[in-house]
């Protein structure tokens, strides 16, 4: 239950057999009772069927179903070792936090760095720097990927960021390199998060921030790493909660 | 046009009974902060005439333009003053400047000239960074620390959330103390989360006194973190436009236990940094013609 999307996936048998993810809004408690049913409707399946269902990301009393829950940074190792058997380190960027997580070959979650109290570092920022480009958030990444020069941003801070982009567009600086500018931010942002882990490879990014091509894109030049990340980064969070009864025997708390 | 409600009032002032041209040394300061501009014109080092206006787009035009609106009606040009001093964010941008001096430098000098030798402590609280100064008692800064990182606890928070609710800034004090019981303060630090939370207050039916009243206790503690760590000593000022929100003063005032010396009628706290920079003016000035 993240602070932007509600993630539901259904794990059968060793595989994904389906997912949904609709916004949060403001009741995330209805909103995860909507996708739970949506999905269930979709594999053609009742509640009765499910064997197990894990929370992740919020309590149970807003999935008040769920059988377990388990914590975001857990979540998140066990749903990288899974997609990619390889990766030790795991960073998850989402609408309102970021966290990185150290794990074991059996996803195994060892250590975490979490930043949930500055938007500087999580998508929100992306989003305010979108509308302050006045460019469309799915438009932002592809269109930093044509930057021409490189251009830094002095403000940290999402409010600050906001007015820089402001002025940078007045001197007119072209978007792209703003744009680059932008994602170069919170890579940088993200990168001293996860090294203040340790960064061990191999490195997986998931979150709905991985989207991003833009963002992917400096954080790899950042880090100096080649990323590992999945098709639909967004429920990776979903994927390890599936897991987690699997692993555990269902005791997981 | 939408109601611009973080919009405060630009304003310009001539001291009464004075007259500039039996002066003997006439001097200005210019403080380009990142909101605001402010000009002070000094004659024979005692506060003439000030302006305060909103920082545009470029420095230079800013300076420019809080200058000749502080010299509006005085008879007095430009080429009057005999010696300026920069300050603030945008001080190396102040085109008719003989010199930049940093803002914490001039605001302790400001609010030793404004409040007396007594002045030990000052808290600068800017549209977008937030200072305690310490200093001695010719207004010489020993020690600071300051936030100019984050927006939570400077003037630009303010103004979103004043945005946010459609209070106009310079009631967003006064109305976060009409309350019966005082509520929790928002949790977030970060203005953006800050702004999420507060919209989430609404939506459960909080007036919005209440949520100004959380956000303003909020920006108390966070501001009192920042004068706890330099050091609390007594007299105790604050400058600078937040200083004018009394929602604020008054909660950091409790959290503090010390109270700020009262607002001099005469001078307006935010012209503190200016009044410092053309005292600097002026000290230069003298020094440049005695050693000429």
């Amino acid at each position: 239950m993240g602070s932007k999307n509600v993630k539901v996936l259904i794990f059968k048998d060793g595989q994904i057999l389906t997912r949904g993810l609709a916004p949060s809004g403001f009741d995330q408690k209805a909103a995860a009772e909507k996708v739970f049913n949506g999905v269930l409707r979709k594999a053609g399946l009742s509640r009765g069927d499910i064997d197990h269902v894990v929370v992740t990301g919020a309590g149970k009393d807003l999935a008040p179903y769920a059988n377990s829950e388990v914590s975001v940074v857990g979540a998140d190792a066990l749903g990288g070792n899974f997609l990619y058997p390889s990766a030790r380190t795991v960073i998850d960027v989402g609408a309102e936090t970021s966290r990185a997580a150290r794990c074991n070959e059996k996803g195994k979650m060892i250590d975490f760095v979490i930043n949930e109290k500055c938007a500087a570092g999580s998508g929100t920022f992306i989003e305010a720097m979108a509308r302050a480009l006045e460019v469309r958030l799915e438009e932002i990444g592809p269109l930093s990927l044509k930057a021409e020069k490189i251009i830094s941003m002095n403000a940290q801070c999402t409010i600050f960021a906001e007015s820089e982009v402001v002025s940078l567009i007045h001197e007119k600086t072209s978007k792209a390199d703003i744009a680059r500018a932008i994602h170069d931010s919170i890579a940088n942002r993200i990168a001293s998060l996860t090294r203040r882990l340790g960064i061990q490879r191999d490195v997986a990014l998931m979150g709905g921030v991985a989207k991003n091509v833009g963002f992917v894109n400096s954080l790899q030049r950042t880090l100096e790493i080649e990323l590992l990340v999945p098709e639909e980064p967004e429920f990776v969070g979903a994927l390890g909660a599936a897991l987690t009864p699997l692993k555990s025997g269902g005791n997981e708390k | 046009m939408k109601k611009q409600f973080w919009r405060w009032p630009e304003y310009r002032r001539t001291v009464p009974d004075k007259d500039w041209t039996r002066a003997e040394v006439v001097t200005a300061g210019v403080d380009v902060g990142a909101v605001s501009s402010k000009a002070a014109i000094m004659i024979d080092g005692e506060l003439y005439a000030y302006s305060i206006m909103r920082t545009g787009a470029s420095s230079p035009d800013s300076a420019n333009k809080a200058m000749d609106w502080a010299l509006e009606g005085t008879g007095m040009k430009l080429g009057h003053i005999q010696y300026i001093v920069g300050t603030g964010y945008g001080r190396v941008n102040v085109p008719f400047a003989n010199k930049a001096i940093t803002e914490i430098t001039c605001h302790a000098r400001g609010a030793n000239y404004i409040w007396g030798p007594t002045v030990r402590t000052i808290l600068d609280m800017g549209g977008q960074d937030c200072k305690a100064i310490r200093c001695d008692e010719k207004g010489k800064v020993t020690n600071f620390l300051m936030n100019d990182k984050c927006a939570a606890g400077t003037g630009r928070g303010i103004e979103v959330i004043a945005d946010l609710l459609s209070v106009p800034i310079e009631e967003v004090g006064s109305m976060s103390l009409v309350v019966e019981k005082e509520p929790k303060p928002v949790s977030s630090t970060c203005v953006v989360f800050a702004k999420s939370e507060a919209l989430e207050l609404l939506r459960k039916g909080w007036p919005k006194e209440m949520v100004l009243a959380a956000y303003c206790s909020a920006m108390a503690s966070r501001i009192a973190e920042l004068l706890r760590r330099v050091g609390m000593e007594r007299d105790f000022v604050i400058t600078g436009g937040i200083s004018k929100n009394v929602g604020i003063v008054k909660r950091l005032e409790d959290i503090i236990s010390i109270k700020a010396l009262p607002m001099k009628k005469e001078f307006d706290p935010i012209i503190a940094g200016a009044i410092g920079a053309g005292l600097f003016a002026k000290e230069f000035y003298e020094k440049e013609r005695k050693d000429a």
